[in-house]
């Protein structure tokens, strides 16, 4: 027998313990990986127990009267959640509603006007917004929009509609400068960019013939827009603007800021008001007994599904674009 | 002849409005921004000096600085992402490299996006209930760990991502030599990913740099120099938040300092993750 064939026994033995060394390994590092990935679905099933427990006893305390009563007095323990429900849905929609045309404004630009060495620039200076804290924009809209809301645009608005019904109380007085409006104007430069990002990249997925069709026959480039580019991706866009939608439903510290904190439900815009997510941030350590805290716990159980319905709607309606394109 | 003349006239009109809405509509995205950062800059560079750096934060009406306040968002952005980066390597991981096409996969993507614009008062909510409630005391750590919460999500995004992006061809070289799948993991595809990977973590620590909300009843505030992790440690968001709701002008002009280094810091961060990948693309 010569020395190699004595060896091939030790040989084939080390190779099958390092088979099995590696067999084991790749199982501990797949399971490691596996156990992250659950973690993710455990931290959001995590958040919506906690949340729900936390809010137990203000939801058996108040029942569904929690919904619909606008008292909130840490005084008698009498909780209501309707004045910060109306706030952050109100100050939420008047922010889409401003933000939609101007994003959609700017996506159109970046994608069909914009001389091709500005486009970049442009964009990422769009997407920085988006990276801009919230509190900056809280400080910002409290020492520099609000007083100028305060001394010019308001007291001009409550002149011009003083008169007429409806309107006078929609911009009745007097001017705080901070209110429900305000807050809405910084809800919409927050979520300008996210809604502007998104419309932006839905626009690139429309395939270039389909555009150069439409120039073919002489279509102008509103035309190809209208007719072409938005019906084709109109379900990214919707998935923009939900996207934009949670981001304002949840935002607290712009909003904590300017909105006034005051739990009632006004007429007017000008109006000192509150939201789930700026009544929680005020009120939170300052409240006294469980009841309190409780109730706070439960606006924020409100604001979770709200905000999460919404989420998964746009995440769906983003998913399928995305299915479309094969990216 | 003439109605066809006047309908492309019409036409074109229309065009030129609507194209002109669109100029303007950039332009006042823009305007926006420089008026954002030009108030900070003018505001927030007045009360720039070296105390800013090297003093605690004052009593009101004292001077003073931010020294507790940025050393305890260091101390607690650092400890969020030694926690939160691994796990979020880990599931991206498993979703690039192990499970691609598995239903766990495309519920996880789903639920961590959800995760990735959740509110995040919500998450300081939940780590109120998981850890300072049982413990009976704010905590710095309890702060942290509400960081890590929102660091996991974007790092799970961009580490799935970029992983998709590595060719397969490099995985079935590695392969082909007999290396096990995690050998292959580590040191191919996480080699080849590793720009798009590491702009996934400057990216959360951009995020979680200027969050306040989680940390308003977790870590709450502290007025005083604390290493305790144990006790409630400040944060420069939270001290921007207090200092900028206070009636007193030293306050208020940290406060804007305070605004300003963070914006900084954060554009920074967001500037240089993005010339990490932006230079891949172009090659």
């Amino acid at each position: 027998m010569s020395a190699a064939q004595e060896a091939l026994p030790a040989i084939r033995g080390s190779r099958d313990a390092t088979v099995k060394r590696f067999a084991l390994t790749d199982a501990v590092f797949h399971g490691m990986t596996r156990a992250a990935a659950i973690l993710v679905l455990v931290l959001l099933g995590g958040v919506a127990i906690s949340l729900f427990a936390g809010s137990w006893q203000a939801l058996s305390t108040f029942g569904f009267s929690f919904l619909t009563t606008e008292s909130w007095n840490p005084v008698t323990e009498k909780f209501g959640a309707l004045a910060p429900i109306y706030g952050t849905i109100v100050t939420s929609a008047i922010a889409i509603l401003i933000a939609v045309p101007l994003g959609i404004g700017i996506a159109i630009f970046l994608t069909e006007l914009c001389p091709r060495p500005l486009r970049r620039p442009i964009g990422m200076a769009v997407e920085l917004l988006a990276g801009i804290p919230s509190i900056i924009y809280g400080i910002w809209g409290l020492f520099v929009l609000a007083p100028f809301l305060q001394t010019t645009v308001q007291p001009f608005i409550i002149g011009v509609f003083h008169g007429i019904p409806g309107l006078n109380s929609l911009f009745a007085g007097p001017p705080y400068g901070i209110g429900l409006l305000t807050s809405s104007l910084i809800l919409a430069i927050m979520v300008l960019p996210f809604i502007t990002s998104i419309t932006k990249d839905v626009f690139d997925t429309v395939p270039p013939v389909l555009k150069e069709s439409a120039y073919g026959i002489g279509c102008t480039t509103w035309e190809v827009t209208r007719r072409v580019v938005i019906p084709y991706t109109r379900i990214g866009i919707m998935g923009g603007v939900m996207l934009g939608l949670g981001r304002a439903l949840g935002e607290t510290m712009a909003v904590t800021f300017v909105i006034g904190n005051a739990h009632r439900i006004s007429t007017s815009l000008f109006a000192p008001a509150t939201t789930i997510s700026a009544t929680i941030a005020n009120e939170f350590t300052e409240a006294v007994g469980d009841l309190y805290t409780s109730s706070l716990v439960a606006l924020g159980l409100i604001l979770f599904v709200i905000t999460f319905l919404i989420l998964a709607i746009a995440r769906y309606m983003l998913m399928r674009i995305d299915a479309r394109t094969g990216a | 002849m003439s109605t066809a003349t006047s309908l492309h006239q019409s036409r074109k009109r229309k065009n030129g409005v609507m194209m002109t809405l669109c100029v303007i509509a950039a332009g006042i995205g823009l305007v926006w921004l420089a008026l954002i950062l030009g108030a900070l800059v003018y505001k927030g560079a007045a009360g720039l000096s070296l105390d800013v750096f090297t003093q605690m934060t004052p009593p009101p009406g004292d001077a003073g600085g931010l020294l507790n306040a940025i050393y305890g968002s260091v101390v607690m952005t650092v400890i969020a992402v030694i926690v939160g980066t691994p796990i979020g390597v880990l599931a991206g991981t498993y979703m690039a490299e192990y499970g691609r096409f598995s239903k766990l996969t495309t519920v996880v993507r789903f639920i961590n996006d959800i995760l990735l614009s959740a509110p995040s008062i919500i998450i300081g909510l939940f780590v109120y209930e998981l850890m300072v409630r049982p413990m009976g005391h704010f905590s710095a750590l309890a702060g942290a760990v509400a960081l890590a919460i929102l660091v996991i999500p974007v790092v799970v995004r961009t580490t799935e991502d970029m992983l998709n992006l590595v060719p397969n061809a490099l995985r079935e070289a590695g392969t082909a030599i007999g290396a096990p799948r995690w050998v292959v993991i580590k040191s191919v595809a996480y080699r080849a990913a590793l720009s798009g990977i590491v702009t996934g973590i400057l990216l959360s620590i951009a995020r979680i740099s200027g969050e306040t909300a989680p940390l308003l009843f977790t870590a709450l505030n502290n007025q005083f120099w604390s290493s305790n992790l144990n006790a409630p440690m400040a944060s420069l968001p939270v001290t921007i938040f207090q200092f900028a709701l206070s009636p007193y002008e030293e306050w208020q002009q940290l406060a804007w300092t305070g605004a300003l280094i963070i914006t900084l810091t954060v554009l920074a961060l967001s500037i240089f993750a993005r010339s990490l990948t932006g230079r891949r693309e172009d090659k």
